[in-house]
């Protein structure tokens, strides 16, 4: 059994990471070019880190599903990105970046990685900007801030409502620069689907060439993994379609814990359900609700006369709506955490004040704001989200409120990695959304872009040299050897085992069954009663899967059904785990609500004395999964309720 | 709504394709057109048939993975949108959609509707970048941008690299896609420094890959959804002649 040890340097919080890096190992420039590093995903975390090890020297391997590396879905994040620069002197710090994030994340993250991702916060916007991604400015050319969700601070950095797709950009332009030196090769269009380990340390991938379903083997000295987060596990969720727990899955079946599944995050505005058909939901970014105010009707009746169209928005007065967020949270308002928002949201609809079509949606106002700035400003501030809202809902959101509802969104919880983020694999890493270590039970707002890159760009590329000086003196090795062979095998007979089902349904059908599943009993409020009912309908629906399921064509070719299917047979076990971690912590923190355990006022109700802890779950055998705890120590933070009136 | 779709069906890149007719039955107007599709494929794999292949990710209009020549037009019938932002209320009831791919020669089919557009990616690594090493950076707000400038730049890095522009242009010209990271890199202080050597070597790229040169008919602006303005051309021939000359 792998022994659970974050290896946190000693010393006062402030200067743990000054110190490891002062004294960690290093790999001399002669033998970097000797050593092979594979990396598996080309976000944010993936395509920094993929640089970064370039331009150290080090020879990189990166691979992604998708067509070219600028696709990944970090491209997808809107809002911003957090660091602790202080420009607008309101009175922020590393330290209040660093408080806020565990605050955030409820008391579940672990203090010093936290403390090291708003230290290095600062740095990555310097380098973002020296790449050139056009962040939003003054007009006297300096940077511009603008407030997000957990923060009394401005301190996000955004550019227009495309803040992800221009960091990714920027990542992506450090990645061709290496494409370009040789010192990186991408193989896009291939999808991880094994590990391969050697005497106890990664060395290697299986990967399948998408266009052409070969197989192939990789060599790595060490393997890193920044392959998102599994909120497609909902099926519908703000994710890209291809977005897939497979890469972690694997690893976790090959030794790898995972910590915290439950964790996941329930974004309080995407756009609502409307059809059976529906593949997607679509995100209304956080920062709408710097200038939008959320509100249902006061009585139940206007909710229903809304529900049947026969009134609008406009009709209900000021004095008829409930802006719940400011009532119930003055101090905050608007600008709750999402697990929060999210579960006001819920809490109004279930009460009957829920408006749209199916009453499952809130308004989110911006007509006082246009009063306010004017139009112009809100166009400017958020031009393309709006247009956006308008394709979808074919409505014009600068007339009537916007209709909004949670939907899943992110994970928290991931691949458990130590301090250096290594894996229980030794070699492994995983950066990003990938691995669970800096947001507890709750991420706040523009807090992912800013975690992806540190991980990447700056922390990676130090604590990976730390095991590679030990790796000096073994050499490149021949894909040949028997491991590869079994894992190549094993890759092989799972294919064709999916392929010779040849029953009646599609993977889609299997896809939104299951999301229906996790939707209703693991979603945004869990009970016991319906966890367990939850890990009995999937393990049912993953044995009908292996039964029924069709694949047409043949897996030597580009094949879309297959290489769903082989990512909906991974949801399907990994949403056995997410139910079995949320059953075991019997609390409320967090994304992560027990309906058993919440105040009076139907607020989180936390139990420090018995789950301060990192669940980290081992893979026994399929359905089998063993704790292991990582105790939470908080040193500098007094550990309290976590308040936003 | 009933539809007939003519879909472009081919097996590899070797292989020779063809037009095929489907029908469709009870589509939602509130569908989004790849929804549509996945309906379609749905469909297909119930009768045992083999579905439709085309490109997609994010279903928001933001990574620039789906493409498809619909009707004549990339993304479709819609302005300023992404094929998967497409909704079939811009369709009507009983409607023939003819569903092509990107057609352009530096784009080849790789099966159905699926290119590949590894061209982009070449043309980005020849310099669509400023060249800095992780770690080598300056305090931020040491470089200062004028909010014009910051907003120009922005304007155009807003480019998905989905490759509309070349499909809409008679020259399967990249002017507009190029222009566009020249402008977003060339319109700030940090990157002027490798303006020159970026504006002749993608330029030169460009040509390698068999893309097209601009004759001024603005069909990519028109097609793009993203609206990058064709005076990012303009913007760059006065580089790249500036580039060459001086």
């Amino acid at each position: 059994m792998a022994e659970l040890n974050a290896k946190i340097p000693s010393g006062p919080l402030a200067g743990k990471w000054t110190q490891y890096k002062d004294h960690q190992n290093l790999v001399n420039p002669t033998n970097k070019r000797k050593l092979d590093i594979i990396v598996i995903g080309t976000g944010l975390g993936g395509a920094s880190a993929a640089a970064s090890l370039g331009e150290m020297g080090f020879n990189v391997k990166i691979f992604c599903y998708q067509d070219s590396p600028r696709r990944a879905h970090s491209i997808a994040a809107q809002g911003g990105i957090n660091a602790a620069k202080n420009y607008p002197n309101d009175g922020d710090s590393i330290y209040r970046l660093f408080y806020d994030t565990i605050k955030g994340g409820d008391y579940r993250s672990r203090e010093s990685n936290v403390y090291r991702l708003a230290e290095v916060s600062n740095n990555i916007i310097d380098q973002c900007v020296a790449q050139g991604v056009p962040f939003a400015r003054e007009y006297g050319g300096s940077l511009e801030n603008r407030s997000f969700g957990g923060a009394l601070v401005s301190r996000t950095f955004f550019a227009r409502g495309q803040t992800g797709q221009q960091l990714l950009l920027g990542a992506y332009g450090a990645l061709s620069r290496q494409l370009k030196l040789g010192t990186v090769k991408l193989f896009n269009r291939h999808e991880m689907q094994d590990l391969v380990i050697i005497e106890g340390k990664a060395r290697g991938i299986i990967a399948r060439d998408l266009v052409n379903g070969k197989l192939e083997r990789h060599f790595g000295h060490a393997v890193v993994f920044a392959t998102g987060g599994y909120g497609n596990v909902f099926y519908l969720s703000t994710n890209a379609m291809g977005s897939n727990v497979s890469a972690c899955w694997q690893v976790f079946k090959k030794g790898a814990y995972f910590a915290n599944p439950c964790f996941t995050q329930i974004h309080p505005t995407c756009i609502p359900v409307h059809g059976d058909y529906q593949s997607k939901l679509t995100l209304m970014s956080e920062s709408l609700r710097n200038d939008g105010r959320i509100w249902v009707p006061k009585s139940k009746e206007d909710a229903e006369k809304h529900r049947k169209r026969l009134i609008k928005a406009k009709d209900i007065k000021e004095e008829d709506r409930d802006y719940y967020l400011e009532r119930r949270y003055p101090a905050y308002g608007n600008l709750v955490p999402r697990d929060v928002a999210s579960r006001a949201a819920k809490e109004r609809c279930d009460a009957g004040h829920g408006v749209g079509d199916t009453g499952l949606a809130v308004f989110l106002d911006f007509e006082e704001s246009i009063k306010r700035l004017g139009k112009h400003v809100i166009e400017e501030r958020y031009g393309n989200l709006f247009q956006m809202y308008e394709k979808i809902m074919d409505e014009n959101p600068y007339e009537n409120p916007m209709l909004i509802y949670p939907a899943a969104h992110y994970a928290m919880g991931g691949i458990w990695v130590d301090y250096e983020l290594m894996t229980t694999i030794p070699g492994l890493y995983a950066l990003g959304e990938a691995n669970f270590s800096d947001h507890g039970a709750n991420r706040l707002g523009a807090s992912a872009l800013m975690q992806g890159l540190a991980d990447g760009y700056f922390v990676l590329p130090y604590t990976i040299q730390n095991y590679l000086a030990g790796e000096i003196r073994i050499p490149r090795m021949a894909t040949d050897k028997p491991e590869f062979e079994e894992a190549e095998k094993r890759v092989k007979d799972r294919i064709r085992q999916l392929m010779e089902v040849k029953g009646n349904k599609s993977v889609d059908h299997f896809h939104k069954e299951l999301g229906k599943i996790m939707w209703e009993y693991v979603g945004m409020a869990r009970n016991e009663a319906g966890l367990k009912k939850a890990i009995e309908l999937i393990r049912a629906l993953r044995a009908e899967f292996w039964k029924d399921v069709r694949i047409p064509g043949s897996a030597d070719e580009l094949n879309p059904e297959l290489e769903k299917a082989g990512r909906v047979a991974d949801f399907l076990e990994m949403g056995e785990l997410l139910a079995f971690d949320a059953l075991n912590r019997n609390e409320s923190c967090g994304g992560h609500f027990r309906e058993e355990y919440q105040t009076n006022e139907g607020e989180c109700l936390r139990n420090d004395q018995d789950y301060m802890y990192v669940a980290a779950w081992e893979y026994l055998k399929e359905g089998e999964f063993q704790l292991h705890k990582e105790p939470l120590k908080y040193e500098e933070i007094e550990v309290k309720q976590r308040i936003y009136k | 709504m009933r539809l007939t779709l003519k879909i472009w069906k081919q097996k590899d890149s070797h292989s020779k394709g063809k037009f095929v007719n489907y029908s469709l039955d009870a589509i939602s107007p509130n569908c989004s057109f790849l929804e549509m599709l996945d309906i379609l494929n749905e469909q297909l794999i119930r009768q045992n048939e083999e579905p439709v292949a085309f490109d997609h990710d994010c279903r928001e209009g933001i990574c620039g993975t789906c493409s498809l020549y619909i009707n004549g037009r990339p993304h479709g019938p819609d302005d300023a949108v992404t094929t998967c932002q497409l909704h079939m209320r811009k369709f009507k009831d009983g409607d023939i959609i003819v569903i092509e791919p990107w057609r352009a020669k530096p784009f080849p089919v790789v099966k159905d509707l699926i290119v590949d557009r590894s061209a982009f990616d070449k043309i980005i690594q020849e310099g669509g970048y400023i060249s800095v090493l992780t770690g080598g950076a300056a305090e931020a707000n040491q470089i200062l941008v004028s909010k014009t400038n910051a907003e120009l730049s922005m304007d155009a890095a807003a480019c998905i690299g989905c490759g509309a522009c070349v499909a809409a242009c008679k020259n399967a010209s990249a002017m507009l896609f190029v222009s566009a990271k020249v402008s977003h890199l060339g319109l700030l202080p940090q990157g002027r420094i490798e303006a020159k050597d970026r504006v002749k070597k993608m330029v030169a790229m460009m040509d390698t890959m068999g893309f097209g040169n601009c004759t001024n008919t603005y069909a990519c602006e028109a097609e793009c959804p993203k609206l990058i303005s064709r005076s990012n051309i303009a913007r760059m021939n006065r580089e790249f002649i500036c580039a060459k000359v001086i």
